[in-house]
């Protein structure tokens, strides 16, 4: 993973609670075996109208949300299935970071893996970022704030392990693979307890 | 020692190294389970990586998702939605091979969605962690074993470590006071559960489903309720396993046998929580308030009685879920006109869910006009049910009986609903397009299913359940 320090961009709201991975990218899109190339079908059903023609009621496919990698959504971001697919397509869409009062577990832990910002802020920020689209952020993963265009900043908290792995680019497996004489002292604790 | 709650029982069994306040814990995995969707790209990882899987012996994998629930043609060859779903299926008896893994394929009787076999085997045991690309393997928390999905990157790291990076979750224990009334069942309490708690009232929690009611439950009924712990945000639920569950378990072919099962039992008699364990968050619900329930919305805490009014929508979300579902405030789900009845998926496609569908159906029609679809989760189901005659039931009342698989409930093999249509389904999510594009679903019951699908319109199972008792 490549590291992720600090985003700079204007936000585009999506405002509807709920956002279920299926709206993200519907199951009949999961048969793909690899990982890439999942943008064009982010937001398949929503974004497109049934001709294939951009649906202009969708809120990322208006002019203003051009060029956005910062979105604002609805409470309860993510929710549904554990598919990886969701955060693929995301920033194969070019969305790099997502902000919510409250995001699905399975979602934030798979988004922060592959580089995705899940962010969760508070309540009332979240919703004045929502009543004001296409200002402009930074997110600065090292000191955990939002900054706003007039030099406020909202905190956010993350897990030391994911901020840390985001800030270095660490990779999860190799850290996990250096616990392999600890694993396999649990194991052999466990063969002989059983 | 302090009281433990049952999830603190087998978390602090399993911790490989302690979370820090700078690293998770190392969690320790005892069964893997596998499917063709969220495992390639694992697998891709792992070659690239030049590793080898740690724990064959503790990965099982089928296939569910994308299979076709049709039989092959005379040539042999399956009807695959596309070429992308057959080669996912040809991938993961490729990796399945390459790297030992035990594969219930197609010429196993054991194949069957994942959240099915793994307990029909007896691979789900009290006590235990189990993970699987899948959201729904809180199924297995029904067993008293800690029970989540994962993403694919963490399916690597299982593959390769046996472990994952966890940070230990809050407790909600969800106390069930009191029995479920006539005709109410499992499926009705979890919508019902969903409905006062709300999609996100789960997360960042473990769901302990507790009380008298849900002693009484059967396995499957306690698998139908940890399964929906997913959809209240809760990555996992559980009960405490007990005299049902071992009744269940024993015999099975993983199960431990002799007196290794006799040294199993012992020590899962102390799986429950301590007198006097705190959890984080306590929600009472009263089961003899519960009736018939369904879903109005587009989540699956859209949830009410079946013949209670639907709500006014309180703001444009719910008023835009309303326009999706084309069902108007004020008046009930009952009546509801039905297009499509799916019986099926890991939360409904066991043995008793199938019975007390062809209870509904049996001398009755589908209604005209109206399509049904019965799919059994796994080929041991299909078995049981075909060998009681079951399937006879469906397919005089009208219906199609169909091979096992994930089928309508994912509809990315082949079996959805055309767009507007609506689907009375006894799956676990009624999101926009779940179901197919357009489709609009109602979570229900298999015997709320079954009823609408005699009536035609979306119908209270009770009157239809009297009836066949008589
Ligand atoms: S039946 Fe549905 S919910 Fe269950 S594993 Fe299959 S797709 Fe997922």
């Amino acid at each position: 993973m490549k590291p992720v320090v600090r985003i700079t961009s204007r936000t585009a709201v999506l405002p509807d609670e709920n956002i279920d991975t299926d709206r993200i990218i519907p199951a009949r899109f999961l048969t793909t075996t690899t990982r890439v190339g999942l943008g064009k079908l982010c937001f398949n059903d929503w974004r497109y109208l049934p001709d294939g023609s951009d649906n202009p009621a969708f809120p990322l496919n208006r002019p203003e949300a051009q060029g956005c990698s910062i979105v604002v959504a609805g409470r309860n971001f993510g929710c549904g299935s554990s598919r990886e697919h969701a955060p693929w397509a995301l920033l194969d869409y070019g969305i790099q970071a997502v902000l919510c009062s409250e995001i699905a577990d399975i979602f934030r832990g798979n988004a922060l893996k592959n580089g995705l910002l899940a962010i969760v802020i508070g309540e009332a920020e979240h919703r004045w970022l929502l009543d004001h689209p296409g200002i402009e952020l930074t997110i600065d993963v090292q000191g955990q704030y939002i900054a706003l265009p007039d030099g406020g900043r909202i905190a956010f908290a993350l897990e030391p392990f994911a901020r840390h792995c985001l800030l270095e680019g660490v990779d999860q497996l190799g850290y996990l693979l250096q616990h392999a004489d600890a694993i396999s002292a649990f194991e052999s604790r466990s063969a002989e307890a059983a | 020692m302090s009281a433990k709650t049952l999830f603190e029982k087998i978390w602090d069994a399993h911790v490989v190294s302690p979370e820090t306040a700078d690293t998770p814990a190392t969690l320790y995995i005892d069964l893997h389970l596998v499917h063709e969707v969220t495992s390639p790209q694992a697998f891709d990882e792992l070659r690239a990586r030049g590793l080898k899987l740690r724990r064959p012996d503790r990965t099982l994998a089928t296939l569910d998702h994308s299979t076709p629930t049709l039989p092959p043609d005379a040539s042999g060859e399956r009807p695959y939605a596309t070429p992308e779903a057959k080669a996912q299926v040809a991938q993961l008896e490729t990796n399945t091979r390459a790297f030992g893994v035990q594969l219930q394929g197609w010429d196993s009787e054991a194949r069957g969605i994942v959240h099915v076999i793994g307990p029909e085997l007896g691979a789900t045991q009290p006590g235990m962690t189990i993970v699987c690309g899948d959201s729904h393997t809180s199924t297995h928390g029904a067993f008293g074993a800690l029970a989540f999905g994962i993403g694919t990157t963490e399916v690597g790291h299982v593959l390769a470590t046996q472990c994952l990076l966890q940070r230990k979750p809050k407790t909600l224990a969800i106390e069930v006071d009191g029995r479920l009334p006539p005709g109410v069942g499992a499926k009705d309490l979890i919508l019902h559960v969903i409905g006062r708690i709300g999609v996100a009232g789960g997360t960042g929690y473990v769901i302990e489903y507790r009380g008298e009611a849900v002693r009484a439950l059967s396995m499957e009924e306690r698998m139908t309720v940890c399964n929906m712990s997913i959809e209240a945000g809760a990555r996992a639920g559980l009960i405490a396993p007990d005299d049902t569950t071992f009744d269940w378990l024993k015999g099975r072919e993983r199960a431990p046998q002799g007196a290794a099962w006799d040294k199993a039992v012992a020590h899962w008699r102390t799986l429950h929580s301590d007198e006097g364990a705190q959890f984080d968050r306590v929600v009472h619900i009263d089961a003899g308030a519960i009736a018939p329930t369904v879903t109005w919305g587009t989540h699956p805490g859209a949830a009410i009685a079946i013949d209670a009014p639907v709500p006014a929508a309180a703001n444009a979300v719910e008023q835009r879920a309303l326009d999706y579902m084309r069902v108007a405030p004020g008046h009930a789900m009952a009546g509801n006109k039905v297009d499509v009845v799916f019986v099926g998926s890991c939360t409904n496609s066991r043995l008793p869910d199938l019975r007390e569908a062809a209870r509904v159906l049996r001398g009755r029609r589908v209604a005209e006009g109206v399509r049904m679809l019965v799919v059994p989760g796994s080929e041991a189901v299909r078995q049981a049910a075909e060998a009681e005659g079951l399937h006879t039931v469906f397919r005089a009342a009208g219906a199609e009986w169909r091979l096992p698989g994930c089928s309508m409930c994912i509809a990315m093999n082949g079996d959805m609903a055309q767009p507007g249509q609506l689907v009375v389904s006894t799956s676990n999510r009624n999101f926009e397009g779940r179901q197919g594009k357009g489709a609009r679903t109602v979570l229900a019951s298999p015997a709320t299913a079954a009823a609408s699908a005699v009536a035609g319109v979306i119908a209270d199972p009770r009157p239809y359940l009297e009836e066949a008792a008589a």
